[in-house]
């Protein structure tokens, strides 16, 4: 019997933070920055929102689409690289906070931008093999940029959360495929604030090898080609990757672009290829198909054929769209956000 | 707030669980061991509150403690739940927003930090129902 989404749930804190305000800090050109990368606004968290905080709200609004029983959930796996705690799972605080059962296996996952999709990889095994009902696979970051690096113009927060079962599927997870090698393009140390990165050794070796590998490895697989799809997603660490490599693969600029959020977000790290899903899950119909391929820095992906089922039209406006997450924001200047950030010490 | 106190109250701060007394129909939050109307008779059972609420009165925080400084200025409001309770705590909202009668709805946030290498607190605090646009 085939596994698939049950339900999902998105969630972006609701302060955002333009481009050009970053780059007049740092005396960078915003249009050049902005242009190149494709980003003009990135989400910031709440003084009092964190990963954890982030995953718990995404995690009730994947409940509340399709009006879940929380105590059928029997495994809970958070992805991020920005857990609270070195040493506590994420993972315990939102299993208690939505309200599953005791009865339940949790882990925090941990593999850069692509942790999220890991834990859906999981779960697919452990309700494929009967071990569990359901599972609930999320990524959440509140990622981290060092003050004046490139990252700080991208690095966002918001998570996603799946519910992987067998019964009522919104979209079938048709096969996966991932690609994985030891290629140190991003890291951060224990103990460290903010990540380190290879600066254009993260390009070619890294996100172009992965998601390509990891792809092509599915279309291989399943014998299927670009066009076979009618939506496709790829991690979002800026607008012109993606971009850029669905071109590579043979994937049209229409086919990204209901799932291309990070313009208006910023990259969600654990968040980011989910997010993307999630947005295209909005608005896909009974019997379209999304081609999926994360990345996570260190490096690997993991690829997604997805066929969208009739179930969809009836969770879909269950909870918060991510079109309706994005609206609103409250704009921060750059003093605003270096508090909202902890980056001024107490 | 101690290790063990915030673990014994971690499931009403989080889940916004309380009590209901079957005998006489109140509800309460926090939740209580005993019904103080009906007393003997009451009979007590955990009950889930649905979160939606209103504000019934409210102040803005300009001077707080230590382990709230960095977050001021704040609300701090009286919610009376849909269910009856009153209970205080934050409002997240634009400050120019909030009012007497506004219906508000849970939100899973940081209560506050032991210390930087203390345990964290998380719980509920409570939104606008609805997000208004911004001008």
């Amino acid at each position: 019997m085939s596994v698939g989404i049950v339900s999902y749930g998105a969630y972006i804190p609701r302060y955002r933070i333009k481009v050009e305000e970053i780059a007049k800090v740092w005396g960078d050109d915003a249009r050049i920055i902005s242009e190149g990368l494709m980003v003009f606004e990135k989400s910031v968290p709440d003084m009092d929102e964190d990963t954890i905080t982030i995953a718990v709200e995404a995690a009730n609004n994947a409940i509340k689409r399709a009006g879940i029983d929380a105590e059928r959930i029997e495994a809970v796996y958070t992805g991020s690289e920005s857990h609270p705690y070195a040493v506590k799972p994420t993972s315990t605080v939102v299993a208690e906070a939505i309200g599953t059962n005791t009865n339940l296996t949790a882990a925090d996952f941990e593999f850069a931008c692509k942790a999220g999709t890991a834990a859906i990889q999981a779960c697919m095994g452990l309700v494929g093999s009967g071990m569990i009902d359901l599972g609930m696979a999320i990524g959440s970051d509140v990622a981290q940029g060092a003050p004046g690096d490139a990252l700080e113009y991208t690095a966002a927060a918001g998570g996603v959360a799946y519910i992987i079962g067998k019964d009522d599927q919104a979209a079938e997870l048709e096969s996966t495929y991932s690609f994985t090698s030891d290629t140190p393009d991003f890291w951060r140390r224990e103990g460290m604030a903010y990540p380190e990165h290879g600066g254009r050794f993260t390009g070619e070796p890294a996100y172009f090898k992965h998601v390509t590998c990891a792809a092509n490895g599915l279309l291989e697989k399943i014998g299927t080609k670009p066009s076979d799809y009618d939506y496709a997603v790829f991690h979002q660490p800026n607008g012109k990757f993606p971009t850029r490599v669905a071109k590579m693969l043979g994937f049209s600029k229409e086919q990204i672009k209901p799932g291309l959020v990070v313009p208006r977000l910023g990259n969600t790290y654990s968040g980011s290829c989910m997010m993307g899903l999630a947005a295209t899950l909005d608005i896909a119909k009974p019997g379209e198909r999304i081609f999926v391929t994360s990345f996570g820095s260190g490096a690997g992906s993991d690829a997604f054929s997805i066929n969208v089922t009739d179930k969809i039209d009836d969770i879909r406006n269950g909870a918060p769209s991510v079109e309706q997450l994005l609206a609103n924001p409250i704009y921060l200047n750059y003093a605003e956000y270096a508090k909202h950030k902890g980056k001024i010490k107490f | 707030m101690t290790v063990p106190r915030f673990w014994r109250r971690l499931k009403n701060l989080y889940r916004l669980i309380g009590t209901h007394c079957e005998n006489c129909g109140e509800y309460y939050y926090p939740p209580r061991n005993i019904c103080p109307g009906c007393r003997r008779t009451g009979h007590l059972v955990p009950f889930k509150f649905k979160g939606a609420g209103e504000v019934v009165t409210y102040t803005i925080i300009h001077s707080a403690g230590k382990d709230y400084a960095k977050h001021t200025p704040y609300i701090l409001a009286i919610i009376k739940l849909e269910e009856g309770p009153r209970l205080t705590s934050q409002v997240i909202c634009n400050h120019d927003d909030i009012h007497i009668g506004m219906k508000v709805k849970p939100a899973f946030r940081k209560l506050g930090e032991e210390s930087e290498k203390g345990m964290i607190y998380y719980g509920t605090k409570f939104i606008p129902m609805e997000i208004k646009a911004n001008k």
